[in-house]
């Protein structure tokens, strides 16, 4: 917290008095302390301090106070609310079905009887999300380097502008490009990884399309612009001092980013790589555009197929009864748990960082 | 160390050649590309395994090794790996900016097709297969009224939520919220989507219908969004306010003015650009996304003004479901809506940015 030394500050230090006290001369705020029957603060020793009034049970600092501190409750009610309601709609569907839902690999939940199980989605949802951050971030990583500290500074300033820019474009528009544009590339290299690659598992038969690997890829190109607007702004932010300093000992460029930039910036790209794994693993709209929904764990990431949670309950809402629902929102609720564990991880590690960093700078 | 023994040439004064260390002629990174290129072309045609994509991938490993190798002979080890790295972060740059140009230019040739007045003045009701009209007005109406909602629930929680954060909260429970609302970015927009459908949709909104039937609304899908936006808009105030400078705040309580009135009246106005910035950055994302509307808001062909009311679309759900549909005529649909979306977002997004910078010039 070495960065907040406002935070020292008394905050009940200033009551309304002195700033309404305007129309008298300046002198007079003692008098009015006074007045409002507040002996003790005339005779503190404090010499001119003596002008501090008492704070107020019930101010305009207190009500201030206290409404913050609602808003800042809210957000815990709301994470609360969250796995509350999920769960008291989920344990209904659950109950009923009549397959396990962790290893079966289906999702029939409006039959009769219901059977659905979350094991392929799951499987799905991280690999597609880990095959799309192994291909974004290191990219993604050299472009916010390059915007913040190879690139011209005008040149790279307006390009981190269109990188901010594309960082808003919605996932829906990647999906539809996906799917109407990157299905034929995507396949043709398909069919030449398994020719030249074969051997290597993750790289099976056809058919080749709607894949594992166009999802991912997709994601990637969804995902670059978030961490990499994200990472050139914690870049940016490098005291220029230390890479200076790095500079005038001799550094090349490579190793001023890699003694000045990195180590501060760390942190910072973990959380921006957090958010963009957050943001795959919950993708939704352009997985159910680009997968090919079906229901079987297969490390194959050329076939078509392949299946994620999120995008199981976009293509799978419309059909659904009340069960369905359940089942639905108990998949849901299995992506938040994924989510949440990834993020309280990965929190964990940041703030454990952070006070690493800050100690040391 | 050699070029102190061997140069014997006659040199300005200003730059002693003693004190320089040899370095790769400028002509050498286009040489090396030149040689790797063709190399690269010999290897991939000669043995026949790929296309002209593959040269130019090969081309570039080949270039990469190449420039390491020469760089090492002539600069040492230190510039060589310099240089390398140099290129493969320029590179990475070339990869990304391939496909992301791809999306913009799809995006703008496939959405002037349908850009026409029809398109933003009629809804899609009564709108066939075989019917090449049809529009995205309901879309907008529902698009604009939701984000509107949401974002009159979220900014003032919001940035209240990091007023706490920064300037009141202390210990344990600041830290907690200060953890939980990192972890709340990264819950999922499906997520926020099944949890106001199963607390808004399925268990409160039969109290105020007439039927007590659930029933989709714009509004439930503006709490969806407002869910999504708070953990940004505070996550950018809070980030704000600590750039604050200490002494701002301290020249404030020095001349007697109370905490709060110090936060509303030097504070806020202080970050108030980045604090826009994050705002307008919430609004853009909460407008396109598409998984909560299509699970709480239901998604309607018909124009509905009403959010509390029937179901709604939004564009995003509007560009979800033409994609989805059978119709030749419903792609030009699905990519026009997706570039009026992007141009809304867009138009937000640069707005909030000059706003932004007009405000820190002003000051």
């Amino acid at each position: 917290m070495g960065d907040n030394p406002h935070r020292s500050a008394h905050a009940g230090t200033g009551g309304t008095h002195v700033a309404t006290s305007h129309e008298g001369p300046a002198g007079a705020s003692a008098r009015v302390a006074e007045s409002s029957g507040n002996p003790r603060m005339t005779d503190n020793g404090l010499g001119g301090g003596g002008a501090l009034p008492r704070a107020r049970a019930f101010g305009a600092e207190r009500a201030f106070r206290g409404l913050t501190l609602a808003a800042g409750t809210a957000v815990l009610v709301i994470i609360a609310a969250i796995a509350i309601f999920l769960i008291a709609k989920a344990v209904p569907a659950l109950r009923t079905n009549t397959e396990s839902f962790w290893t079966y690999e289906g999702w029939f939940p409006n039959e009769n009887p219901p059977k659905f199980g979350i094991g392929a989605l799951a499987f799905g949802t991280v690999l597609s999300s880990a095959l799309a951050l192994l291909m974004a971030v290191p990219v993604a990583l050299g472009i916010a380097l390059y915007l913040s500290h190879y690139a011209p500074r005008r040149l790279g300033n307006s390009l981190g502008f269109l990188i901010d820019l594309l960082a808003a474009v919605p996932s829906v528009v990647f999906g539809l490009w996906g799917r109407d544009y990157l299905v034929k590339p995507v396949a043709d290299l398909s069919a030449w990884l398994h020719e030249y690659f074969g051997w290597i598992p993750i790289f099976g038969e056809g058919p080749y399309g709607s894949s594992i690997l166009l999802g991912s890829l997709v994601l990637a190109i969804m995902v670059l612009p978030i961490v990499t607007s994200l990472s050139r702004e914690v870049f940016r932010q490098t005291p220029t001092a230390n890479e200076e300093a790095a500079l005038a000992l001799g550094a090349t460029r490579w190793e001023m980013i890699c003694t000045a930039v990195l180590p501060y910036g760390r942190p910072g790209v973990i959380a921006a790589v957090m958010l963009g794994l957050g943001r795959a693993l919950g993708e939704t709209i352009a997985l159910a555009l680009t997968l090919g929904s079906t229901y079987a764990i297969s490390f194959n990431i050329l076939e078509s197929g392949g299946n994620s949670i999120a995008a199981n309950i976009a293509l799978k809402f419309a059909e659904a009864n009340a069960t369905g629902r359940g089942a639905l929102i108990a998949s849901g609720l299995v992506l938040f748990a994924i989510t949440l564990i990834v993020n309280i991880t990965a929190r964990a590690i940041i703030y454990r960082r952070r006070e690493f960093t800050e100690s040391a700078a | 160390m050699s070029t102190t023994v061997t140069s014997h040439r006659p040199q300005p004064p200003a730059q002693p050649v003693t004190l320089r260390a040899k370095r790769l002629p400028a002509y050498a990174a286009p040489a090396v590309a030149v040689v790797a290129l063709l190399l690269s072309a010999g290897i991939v045609y000669g043995a026949g395994i790929g296309g002209p994509v593959l040269v130019v991938v090969v081309g570039a490993l080949l270039y990469l090794a190449g420039l390491f190798l020469a760089a090492n002979a002539v600069e040492g080890r230190r510039s060589a790996r310099n240089r390398t790295w140099s290129a493969l972060i320029h590179s990475a740059f070339v990869l990304a900016v391939l496909p992301l140009a791809s999306v913009v230019w799809t995006l703008v040739s496939k959405g002037a097709e349908r850009l026409d007045a029809n398109f933003f003045l009629t809804s899609m009701n009564n709108i066939g297969a075989r019917d090449a009209n049809g529009g995205a007005y309901h879309a907008i109406i529902g698009t604009l009224e939701q984000v509107g909602i949401a974002t009159l629930i979220t900014v003032p929680l919001g940035v209240l939520c990091a007023i706490y954060v920064v300037e009141y909260g202390r210990g344990r429970f600041a830290f907690t919220i200060r953890f939980f609302v990192d972890v709340m970015t990264g819950i999922p927009s499906i997520v926020t989507g099944l949890f106001v459908l199963a607390f808004w949709v399925l268990i409160v909104s039969p109290l105020f219908s007439p039927d007590g039937q659930p029933g989709f609304s714009g509004f439930a899908a503006a709490l969806a969004l407002s869910v999504l936006m708070l953990p940004t808009v505070v996550r950018s105030t809070e980030e704000m306010l600590r750039l604050v400078p200490a002494p701002l705040r301290e020249g404030a309580y020095a001349l007697g003015v109370p905490k709060w009135k110090t936060i509303l009246r030097v504070v806020l106005p202080t970050a108030l650009p980045g604090i826009v910035t994050g705002i307008m950055l919430a609004v853009a994302r909460a407008a396109g996304e598409t998984a909560p509307v299509l699970l709480v808001a239901g998604g309607g062909a018909a124009i509905n003004f009403n959010p509390f009311e029937n179901n709604q679309s939004s564009l995003a759900l509007f560009v979800y479901q033409q994609a989805g549909e059978a119709s030749k005529y419903s792609p030009a649909r699905a990519w026009t809506a997706a570039l009026t979306l992007v141009a809304l977002v867009l138009i937000l997004t640069v707005a909030a940015k000059l706003l932004a910078r007009r405000n820190r010039l002003g000051r």
